[in-house]
């Protein structure tokens, strides 16, 4: 492998030191009839059907994308460069010298701009009509904009709507109950609630375990994390992309905390202090659910999220 | 029955005698076209924009959009069984049970991302040898118009296959329209039907927003786009020959068809070539979008890069009044920064016009050397774009380079204020020296023997 290496170096120095030792070539005249050029175009054209014949072949037997496509290009390829070599060989290559059109009539405008006046000379309430006029044409076309509203239902209700109230079951992709015995300290699971569309924005939850000695959350959430198990809305509130990453220390000297991180422009939140950014676009803080544990040790919601779910608008309460 | 002379001469005296078209057919046969590569790139993305038209007509006839679920029954095993859409399970239906579905789908990937290339370039060389200045203004201000289509146009394809990529593309797009002041929720609901993410109401939209009403405004613009410069004629740069008052160049027969073709069809064999060789888009990998899904290092089709940028970069900022947000983080980076990109677009030939306070015809372009300030001021507007582009993919440099996500994004927030004005010091001084370098008198001049015999001095 390293003599073909060397052989092949070897050769490339060669040809290098083989081109600079020849003399300039004469120019050659561009504008050739017959000869080398026309053969070359020749050969070129009688190729374009042979890879064309290829493709269909290719098309009709195994149709690999990679031959289609090696078949196909080949074939526009070799075309591109018949064309190429005969109009920059084949044809006259002579300069040509046009003159640029004038653009401007001035005074052509004076007429016309008469002409437009005229009609509106003898007129005494030529501004009001024009006003009319121009109000007339707004409203037509503000009329016909209206039924554009169709096309959503107003604002409101849907965003703020969440299907989690006190006592609705978590579930897992396949609609399981969660036993809150089964997540592990440094766990990370996907949760919806129990017979609620998945895909809505209100719907997923990540669910994370950490040491309850971690917890840091604010007074009134002190009880919303059974077990150090907590629930946050999946859906980030920078821009809606799935907070798909959880990082969770391997050597807690020096691994930063517990934390939930969202891969489209990773917002980082804090887990242990109920959410809270701490890196990242984002700026409101990610909204928790609070916890419990039913009597069959599955987890169940406490009540609704802390704060509006996915993505701010105007107006969204920022806690 | 004669040979293919007999066929074009007859057409011609057909078409001539119904419509009077010869005069026309000759003054475009003797079109002028001045000759310089960069003049190639504007009719790259045109063909790129034809290609993707017939791929993607292709395209529609094997997919389905919709959100309805199915059951994946395909060839491909790891998702056999899995709920998919129609969108995304019908995009899998192309890509492995269609012959030919695949080259075409990846062709049309490639194509679009070309397309853009293409365009970005385009306006590039507008913008750094000034030919946006009068009377081009008008048919820059087109083109600017039709990046930002081309843009939409991408973003809105991207998301049609319903696949985790397209899910979290649609997702950030949905809730930086959320962030519109005062009528964002209101806007979000309006396009969407409702909530996000929706259901066959916004994919059908989408959709028809994707394969018609985009297509064809970039297609109504494309036409004006062309009809202003056969109107104004090309620009030239400055030259022995060539005036504020003429074009000097190739003619559109035969030299110019020629090669014109011969560029559509290198166009055309390099997208193919992609399509077939280099794998774009593999939704199989991605797998099928759930707003409870979402995967690290993602990253969108590269023209959507300076987008991605600036929502990383910016900072938590938001606009509070009583507890109650009022401007959401979104805006700055996902509304506001693209619209000041391109309100500056839109608004620079105008700019400059006031600044020079030259409102004449110009027809002969400059050469970004000679302008050194105008080339350094776009130099640097340019980078600051490129910065924040390359700040979108901070997740990768810091998988591949190991250097700390946090750290990238306050490097890129200082290299986004600090390197333009880095580029355009570094540029004007760039500018001066290949000027100064020109200036120095040509040494001689060549003589060349005339076919006739006779010599001719050809200044250089």
């Amino acid at each position: 492998m390293r003599a073909l290496g060397r052989w092949l170096v070897a050769a490339l120095l060669l040809l290098i030191g083989r081109r600079r030792a020849r003399p300039a070539r004469p120019e050659r005249p561009r504008y050739e009839a017959g000869g080398r050029d026309e053969l070359l175009v020749l050969t070129l054209l009688a190729a374009v059907p042979a890879a064309c014949v290829a493709f269909v072949v290719v098309y009709f037997t195994d149709a690999s994308t990679q031959w289609l496509g090696l078949a196909l290009g080949g074939a526009f390829a070799l075309a591109a460069a018949a064309a190429g070599i005969a109009g920059k060989r084949l044809v006259s290559q002579k300069r040509h010298v046009e003159p640029r059109p004038e653009l401007e009539h001035p005074e052509e405008q004076e007429e016309v701009l008469r002409e437009l006046h005229e009609p509106g000379e003898g007129l005494t309430r030529r501004r009001l009509l024009l006003t009319a006029a121009g109000g007339a044409v707004a409203a037509l076309l503000g009329a016909l904009a209206i039924p554009a509203l169709s096309l959503g239902p107003g604002a409101g209700g849907r965003l703020t709507r969440s299907p989690w109230r006190r006592g609705r079951r978590l579930v897992d992709e396949q609609g399981r109950p969660i036993a809150a015995a089964t997540i592990e300290v440094g766990n990370f699971l996907t949760a919806f609630p129990e017979g609620a569309d998945k895909e809505d924005f209100a719907s997923p939850l990540v669910v994370v375990r950490i040491r309850p000695d971690e917890l840091r959350l604010p007074a009134h959430r002190s009880n919303w994390a059974p077990d150090g198990i907590l629930a946050f809305s999946k859906i980030c509130t920078h821009a809606g992309c799935a907070v798909a990453l959880f990082r969770y220390p391997l050597y807690r000297p020096r691994s930063p905390k517990p934390a939930l991180v969202c891969p489209c422009h990773y917002s980082t939140f804090d887990v242990a202090r109920g959410g809270h950014r701490i890196f990242g676009p984002a700026d409101r803080a990610l909204p928790q659910l609070p916890l419990a544990i039913d009597g069959e040790g599955n987890l169940v919601a406490a009540g609704d999220f802390s704060g509006r779910v996915g993505p701010s608008w105007w107006g969204v309460r920022k806690s | 029955m004669g040979g293919p002379e007999e066929l074009i001469r007859g057409a011609v005296s057909y078409f001539d005698a119904r419509l009077g078209g010869v005069p026309v057919l000759r003054k475009t046969l003797h079109y002028v076209f001045p000759d310089h590569w960069s003049f190639m790139l504007g009719e790259i993305a045109l063909y790129c924009f034809v290609v993707l038209v017939g791929t993607g007509i292709y395209l529609t006839l094997f997919f389905d959009a919709s959100y309805a679920h199915e059951v994946y029954r395909g060839s491909y095993a790891p998702l056999r069984g899995t709920e998919v859409t129609k969108a995304f399970g019908s995009t899998m239906q192309i890509s492995y049970e269609t012959k030919a579905g695949l080259l075409i789908r990846q062709a049309h990937h490639w194509a679009a991302n070309l397309f853009l290339v293409a365009i970005v370039l385009h306006l590039l060389r507008i913008f750094f040898t000034g030919a946006f200045r009068r009377p081009r203004d008008v048919n820059a201000a087109v083109g600017v118009t039709m990046l930002a289509l081309a843009l939409l146009e991408g973003y809105a394809g991207y998301s049609l296959p319903d696949d985790l990529l397209s899910g979290m593309g649609l997702a950030i797009g949905y809730s930086v329209l959320l962030s519109v002041p005062v009528i964002g929720a209101w806007l979000g609901a309006l396009v969407w039907g409702g909530a996000f993410p929706g259901g066959d109401e916004f994919v059908s939209r989408l959709y028809i927003a994707h394969v018609l009403l985009l297509p064809i405004a970039i297609a109504l613009l494309v036409t004006i786009h062309l009809a202003i410069i056969v109107r104004q004629k090309h620009t030239q740069f400055p030259g022995r020959g060539k005036t504020e008052r003429n074009v000097v160049g190739t003619r559109l027969w035969p030299a110019y068809a020629l090669r014109s073709t011969s560029l559509l069809l290198a166009v055309v064999a390099v997208v193919f070539l992609l399509g077939g060789l280099v794998q774009i888009n593999p939704i199989w990998l991605w797998g099928p979008y759930h707003t409870y899904a979402a995967t690290n290092g993602a990253q969108p089709d590269w023209y959507l890069g300076w987008l991605i940028g600036g929502l990383r970069l910016m900072p938590p900022l938001e606009i509070h009044v009583f507890g109650y947000t009022l401007v959401p983080n979104p805006f700055f980076g996902g509304m506001l920064f693209p619209l000041v990109v391109f309100t500056l677009l839109y608004a620079w030939p105008a700019i400059e016009r006031r600044i020079t306070g030259d409102d004449a015809r110009h027809e002969l372009l400059d050469r970004p050397r000679d302008v050194a300030w105008r080339t350094a001021l776009v130099a640097a507007f340019f980078t600051w774009v490129a910065v924040i582009f390359v700040a979108g993919s901070a997740d990768q440099i810091s998988v591949h380079f190991q250097i700390p996500y946090g750290q990238q994004v306050w490097f890129f927030r200082i290299a986004a204020l600090a390197a333009p004005v880095l580029v355009y010091l570094v540029t004007r001084r760039v500018c001066a020296e290949l000027r100064s370098r020109n200036s120095r008198p040509p040494r001689g001049a060549v003589v060349r023997r005339t076919p006739a015999g006779g010599f001719e001095r050809i200044e250089r």
